[in-house]
Protein backbone atom coordinates (compact mmCIF):
# COMPACT_ATOMS: atom_id res chain seq x y z
CA UNK A 1 0.00 0.00 0.00
CA UNK A 2 3.02 2.00 0.49
CA UNK A 3 3.44 2.69 -3.00
CA UNK A 4 -0.22 3.59 -3.93
CA UNK A 5 1.35 7.39 -3.70
CA UNK A 6 3.84 6.58 -6.58
CA UNK A 7 1.59 5.21 -8.68
CA UNK A 8 -1.46 7.59 -8.03
CA UNK A 9 1.68 10.61 -9.01
CA UNK A 10 2.56 9.27 -11.69
CA UNK A 11 -0.66 8.90 -12.92
CA UNK A 12 -1.20 12.49 -12.23
CA UNK A 13 2.26 12.91 -14.49
CA UNK A 14 1.03 10.34 -17.20
CA UNK A 15 -2.22 13.02 -17.89
CA UNK A 16 -0.50 16.39 -17.75
CA UNK A 17 1.79 14.92 -20.67
CA UNK A 18 -0.52 13.82 -22.61
CA UNK A 19 -2.99 16.32 -22.37
CA UNK A 20 -0.15 19.05 -22.88
CA UNK A 21 0.77 17.22 -25.52
CA UNK A 22 4.37 17.09 -24.62
CA UNK A 23 4.26 13.23 -25.48
CA UNK A 24 3.79 14.71 -29.17
CA UNK A 25 7.08 14.25 -31.66
CA UNK A 26 5.66 17.23 -33.23
CA UNK A 27 6.03 19.45 -30.17
CA UNK A 28 9.63 18.74 -29.72
CA UNK A 29 9.98 19.53 -33.57
CA UNK A 30 8.80 23.22 -33.02
CA UNK A 31 10.71 23.51 -29.70
CA UNK A 32 14.02 22.49 -31.60
CA UNK A 33 12.67 25.05 -34.50
CA UNK A 34 11.37 28.00 -32.00
CA UNK A 35 8.02 28.02 -33.44
CA UNK A 36 6.71 27.78 -30.78
CA UNK A 37 6.44 29.10 -26.94
CA UNK A 38 4.53 26.23 -25.43
CA UNK A 39 7.20 23.65 -24.48
CA UNK A 40 9.75 26.62 -23.30
CA UNK A 41 5.99 27.86 -21.21
CA UNK A 42 5.83 24.42 -19.71
CA UNK A 43 9.41 23.90 -19.00
CA UNK A 44 10.11 27.27 -17.87
CA UNK A 45 7.10 27.74 -15.12
CA UNK A 46 8.05 24.38 -13.66
CA UNK A 47 11.32 25.56 -13.04
CA UNK A 48 10.07 28.62 -11.52
CA UNK A 49 7.91 26.82 -9.34
CA UNK A 50 10.24 24.58 -8.32
CA UNK A 51 12.71 27.01 -7.50
CA UNK A 52 9.77 28.00 -4.60
CA UNK A 53 10.00 24.12 -3.56
CA UNK A 54 13.91 23.86 -3.62
CA UNK A 55 13.83 27.40 -1.11
CA UNK A 56 10.67 25.65 1.09
CA UNK A 57 12.83 22.37 1.38
CA UNK A 58 16.31 23.92 1.99
CA UNK A 59 15.06 26.78 4.31
CA UNK A 60 13.30 23.30 6.44
CA UNK A 61 9.68 25.11 6.30
CA UNK A 62 8.63 21.95 3.96
CA UNK A 63 9.70 18.38 5.38
CA UNK A 64 8.28 14.92 4.12
CA UNK A 65 5.11 13.10 4.84
CA UNK A 66 7.72 11.62 7.41
CA UNK A 67 9.01 14.79 8.76
CA UNK A 68 12.34 14.31 7.45
CA UNK A 69 14.79 16.74 6.39
CA UNK A 70 14.41 17.22 2.73
CA UNK A 71 18.11 16.58 0.90
CA UNK A 72 18.25 17.35 -2.59
CA UNK A 73 21.24 15.33 -3.35
CA UNK A 74 23.10 17.25 -5.99
CA UNK A 75 23.97 15.98 -9.77
CA UNK A 76 27.41 14.84 -10.50
CA UNK A 77 30.11 17.48 -11.74
CA UNK A 78 32.22 17.11 -14.47
CA UNK A 79 32.40 18.61 -17.80
CA UNK A 80 32.86 15.76 -20.04
CA UNK A 81 29.76 14.00 -18.63
CA UNK A 82 27.72 16.54 -18.14
CA UNK A 83 28.41 18.10 -22.03
CA UNK A 84 28.64 14.74 -24.33
CA UNK A 85 26.36 12.71 -22.34
CA UNK A 86 23.47 15.79 -22.99
CA UNK A 87 24.56 16.22 -26.80
CA UNK A 88 23.77 12.03 -27.45
CA UNK A 89 20.75 12.75 -25.60
CA UNK A 90 19.52 15.67 -26.96
CA UNK A 91 20.16 13.87 -30.18
CA UNK A 92 18.19 11.41 -29.44
CA UNK A 93 15.38 12.89 -27.91
CA UNK A 94 14.74 15.40 -31.20
CA UNK A 95 14.61 12.31 -33.16
CA UNK A 96 12.78 10.26 -31.29
CA UNK A 97 10.41 13.50 -30.14
CA UNK A 98 10.78 11.60 -26.72
CA UNK A 99 12.56 12.03 -23.46
CA UNK A 100 12.21 9.00 -20.89
CA UNK A 101 9.35 10.46 -19.39
CA UNK A 102 7.04 10.07 -22.24
CA UNK A 103 8.02 7.51 -23.90
CA UNK A 104 6.72 5.39 -21.09
CA UNK A 105 3.82 7.48 -21.61
CA UNK A 106 3.01 6.87 -25.38
CA UNK A 107 2.38 3.10 -24.17
CA UNK A 108 -0.08 3.95 -22.66
CA UNK A 109 -1.36 5.88 -25.63
CA UNK A 110 -0.98 2.59 -27.46
CA UNK A 111 1.55 3.43 -29.23
CA UNK A 112 3.45 -0.21 -30.41
CA UNK A 113 6.20 0.93 -31.92
CA UNK A 114 7.37 3.27 -28.70
CA UNK A 115 8.45 -0.01 -27.28
CA UNK A 116 11.07 -0.10 -29.76
CA UNK A 117 12.73 3.15 -28.82
CA UNK A 118 12.12 2.09 -25.22
CA UNK A 119 14.15 -1.28 -26.03
CA UNK A 120 17.12 1.18 -27.61
CA UNK A 121 17.32 3.47 -24.76
CA UNK A 122 17.62 0.50 -22.17
CA UNK A 123 19.93 -1.11 -24.71
CA UNK A 124 21.65 2.47 -24.29
CA UNK A 125 21.60 2.73 -20.59
CA UNK A 126 23.23 -1.26 -20.45
CA UNK A 127 25.78 -0.03 -23.28
CA UNK A 128 26.74 2.81 -21.17
CA UNK A 129 27.51 0.59 -18.15
CA UNK A 130 29.91 -1.23 -20.71
CA UNK A 131 31.43 1.16 -21.93
CA UNK A 132 31.59 3.70 -18.71
CA UNK A 133 34.87 3.14 -17.73
CA UNK A 134 36.83 3.87 -21.57
CA UNK A 135 34.47 7.28 -22.21
CA UNK A 136 35.82 10.66 -20.42
CA UNK A 137 33.39 12.13 -17.70
CA UNK B 1 -15.46 18.88 -18.66
CA UNK B 2 -14.79 20.74 -21.48
CA UNK B 3 -11.52 22.67 -19.86
CA UNK B 4 -10.15 19.02 -19.30
CA UNK B 5 -10.79 17.79 -22.68
CA UNK B 6 -9.15 20.40 -24.79
CA UNK B 7 -5.59 20.46 -24.66
CA UNK B 8 -3.93 21.67 -21.77
CA UNK B 9 -2.26 25.38 -21.94
CA UNK B 10 1.70 25.41 -21.00
CA UNK B 11 0.69 27.68 -17.61
CA UNK B 12 -1.47 24.77 -16.74
CA UNK B 13 1.25 21.87 -17.60
CA UNK B 14 4.32 23.44 -16.22
CA UNK B 15 2.79 24.22 -12.62
CA UNK B 16 1.31 20.49 -12.53
CA UNK B 17 4.55 19.03 -13.37
CA UNK B 18 6.19 21.58 -10.66
CA UNK B 19 3.78 19.78 -7.94
CA UNK B 20 4.70 15.79 -9.69
CA UNK B 21 8.60 17.10 -8.48
CA UNK B 22 7.32 18.72 -5.13
CA UNK B 23 5.29 15.50 -3.70
CA UNK B 24 7.68 13.02 -5.06
CA UNK B 25 10.00 14.86 -2.72
CA UNK B 26 7.44 15.46 -0.04
CA UNK B 27 7.10 11.25 -0.11
CA UNK B 28 10.79 11.14 0.17
CA UNK B 29 12.18 10.53 -3.47
CA UNK B 30 12.95 12.40 -6.09
CA UNK B 31 11.61 13.12 -9.29
CA UNK B 32 13.77 11.18 -12.66
CA UNK B 33 12.91 9.32 -15.03
CA UNK B 34 15.98 7.94 -16.92
CA UNK B 35 17.24 6.10 -13.77
CA UNK B 36 14.68 3.25 -14.28
CA UNK B 37 15.91 2.08 -17.59
CA UNK B 38 19.31 1.57 -15.11
CA UNK B 39 16.76 -0.54 -12.89
CA UNK B 40 15.20 -2.23 -15.90
CA UNK B 41 18.81 -3.40 -16.94
CA UNK B 42 19.85 -4.60 -13.25
CA UNK B 43 16.13 -6.71 -13.59
CA UNK B 44 16.99 -8.10 -16.75
CA UNK B 45 20.27 -9.81 -14.87
CA UNK B 46 22.74 -7.35 -16.17
CA UNK B 47 24.42 -7.07 -12.86
CA UNK B 48 25.88 -10.82 -14.26
CA UNK B 49 28.49 -9.18 -16.42
CA UNK B 50 28.52 -5.15 -15.05
CA UNK B 51 29.25 -4.49 -11.05
CA UNK B 52 27.67 -1.43 -12.63
CA UNK B 53 24.27 -2.81 -12.32
CA UNK B 54 24.81 -4.88 -9.46
CA UNK B 55 22.39 -2.89 -7.12
CA UNK B 56 19.56 -3.86 -4.87
CA UNK B 57 16.67 -2.48 -7.43
CA UNK B 58 13.82 -3.10 -5.22
CA UNK B 59 14.75 -0.06 -3.73
CA UNK B 60 13.69 1.51 -7.15
CA UNK B 61 11.25 0.04 -7.47
CA UNK B 62 8.98 3.22 -6.17
CA UNK B 63 10.06 4.61 -9.29
CA UNK B 64 8.69 1.68 -11.42
CA UNK B 65 5.30 2.28 -10.05
CA UNK B 66 5.94 5.84 -11.05
CA UNK B 67 6.03 5.05 -14.31
CA UNK B 68 3.45 2.45 -13.98
CA UNK B 69 1.11 5.35 -13.17
CA UNK B 70 2.61 7.61 -15.94
CA UNK B 71 1.59 4.33 -18.11
CA UNK B 72 -2.06 4.24 -16.85
CA UNK B 73 -2.37 8.43 -17.08
CA UNK B 74 -1.27 8.11 -20.61
CA UNK B 75 -4.23 5.51 -21.23
CA UNK B 76 -6.71 7.26 -19.13
CA UNK B 77 -5.98 10.48 -20.80
CA UNK B 78 -6.39 9.31 -23.89
CA UNK B 79 -9.03 7.37 -24.10
CA UNK B 80 -11.80 9.51 -21.69
CA UNK B 81 -9.89 12.85 -21.36
CA UNK B 82 -9.62 13.53 -24.91
CA UNK B 83 -11.72 14.55 -28.11
CA UNK B 84 -8.93 14.87 -30.46
CA UNK B 85 -5.87 13.96 -31.14
CA UNK B 86 -5.08 17.04 -33.25
CA UNK B 87 -2.68 18.94 -32.35
CA UNK B 88 -2.49 22.64 -33.05
CA UNK B 89 1.02 23.20 -34.56
CA UNK B 90 2.34 26.78 -36.11
CA UNK B 91 1.35 26.71 -39.50
CA UNK B 92 5.09 27.24 -40.32
CA UNK B 93 6.37 24.02 -38.55
CA UNK B 94 3.69 22.02 -40.69
CA UNK B 95 5.08 23.64 -44.10
CA UNK B 96 8.91 23.01 -42.78
CA UNK B 97 8.13 19.43 -41.91
CA UNK B 98 6.23 18.92 -45.55
CA UNK B 99 9.29 19.77 -47.03
CA UNK B 100 11.51 17.78 -45.28
CA UNK B 101 9.03 14.55 -46.14
CA UNK B 102 6.92 14.67 -43.41
CA UNK B 103 3.08 15.02 -44.40
CA UNK B 104 -0.02 15.98 -42.26
CA UNK B 105 1.87 17.28 -39.70
CA UNK B 106 -0.30 17.59 -36.36
CA UNK B 107 -2.89 15.33 -37.76
CA UNK B 108 -2.47 13.04 -34.84
CA UNK B 109 0.45 13.13 -31.70
CA UNK B 110 3.14 11.05 -33.77
CA UNK B 111 4.28 10.84 -37.55
CA UNK B 112 3.64 8.19 -39.39
CA UNK B 113 6.71 8.75 -41.14
CA UNK B 114 8.56 7.42 -37.84
CA UNK B 115 6.00 5.80 -35.70
CA UNK B 116 3.35 3.92 -37.71
CA UNK B 117 3.69 0.08 -37.57
CA UNK B 118 4.41 -0.33 -41.71
CA UNK B 119 7.21 1.71 -40.58
CA UNK B 120 8.32 0.10 -37.85
CA UNK B 121 8.68 -3.25 -39.87
CA UNK B 122 11.35 -1.78 -42.07
CA UNK B 123 14.56 -1.92 -41.73
CA UNK B 124 15.67 1.90 -41.55
CA UNK B 125 12.30 2.56 -39.42
CA UNK B 126 13.54 0.24 -37.30
CA UNK B 127 16.90 1.18 -36.95
CA UNK B 128 15.98 4.82 -36.70
CA UNK B 129 13.93 4.01 -33.58
CA UNK B 130 16.03 2.24 -32.03
CA UNK B 131 19.02 4.11 -32.66
CA UNK B 132 16.93 7.04 -31.02
CA UNK B 133 16.51 5.01 -28.23
CA UNK B 134 20.03 4.03 -27.48
CA UNK B 135 20.74 7.80 -27.69
CA UNK B 136 18.87 8.93 -25.18
CA UNK B 137 19.98 5.63 -22.86
CA UNK B 138 23.02 6.32 -23.48
CA UNK B 139 23.16 9.56 -23.19
CA UNK B 140 20.78 10.41 -19.92
CA UNK B 141 23.40 7.79 -17.97
CA UNK B 142 26.27 9.43 -19.02
CA UNK B 143 25.04 12.82 -17.91
CA UNK B 144 23.55 11.10 -15.05
CA UNK B 145 19.71 12.50 -15.87
CA UNK B 146 17.40 13.72 -18.37
CA UNK B 147 14.33 16.43 -18.69
CA UNK B 148 13.12 15.72 -15.21
CA UNK B 149 16.26 14.94 -13.70
CA UNK B 150 18.42 17.75 -14.79
CA UNK B 151 15.94 19.98 -16.97
CA UNK B 152 13.40 20.75 -14.26
CA UNK B 153 15.00 19.53 -10.72
CA UNK B 154 18.74 20.47 -11.27
CA UNK B 155 17.88 23.73 -12.80
CA UNK B 156 15.31 24.27 -9.98
CA UNK B 157 17.89 23.74 -7.64
CA UNK B 158 20.64 25.91 -9.89
CA UNK B 159 23.38 23.35 -9.95
CA UNK B 160 25.75 24.02 -12.67
CA UNK B 161 25.98 20.01 -14.17
CA UNK B 162 22.63 20.24 -14.71
CA UNK B 163 22.91 23.75 -16.52
CA UNK B 164 25.75 21.84 -18.23
CA UNK B 165 23.63 19.40 -19.34
CA UNK B 166 21.06 20.90 -20.97
CA UNK B 167 22.86 23.44 -22.57
CA UNK B 168 24.01 20.10 -23.99
CA UNK B 169 20.24 18.83 -24.61
CA UNK B 170 19.95 22.06 -26.90
CA UNK B 171 23.12 21.21 -29.05
CA UNK B 172 22.14 17.78 -29.69
CA UNK B 173 18.42 18.55 -30.22
CA UNK B 174 19.33 21.65 -32.61
CA UNK B 175 21.95 19.71 -34.52
CA UNK B 176 19.37 16.51 -35.01
CA UNK B 177 16.63 18.95 -35.89
CA UNK B 178 18.19 20.87 -37.89
CA UNK B 179 20.85 19.56 -39.77
CA UNK B 180 19.92 15.71 -39.21
CA UNK B 181 16.20 15.33 -39.54
CA UNK B 182 16.09 16.49 -43.43
CA UNK B 183 18.62 14.31 -44.49
CA UNK B 184 16.58 11.04 -42.65
CA UNK B 185 13.19 10.92 -44.71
Amino acid sequence: MKYIKFFLVGILFGIVMTKAEIISWYRIYEMFKFQSFHMYGIIGSAIILGMISMFLFRKKMVRTFEGNDINVTPKKKGLYRNLLGGILFGLGWALAGACPGPMFVLIGKGVVSILVVIFGATLGAFLYGLFKEKIPH
Amino acid sequence: MEFITQPWPWYIAGPVISIVMFLLFYFGKRFGVSSNLETLCSIGGAGKFIDYFKIDWKQNSWNLIFIAGSITGGFIASQWLSTSDVVALNPQTVKDLAAIGIANAGSSYLPDEIFSIDTMLTIKGFFTLIIAGIMVGFGSRWAGGCTSGHAIVGLSNLELPSLISVIGFFIGGLTMTWFILPLIF
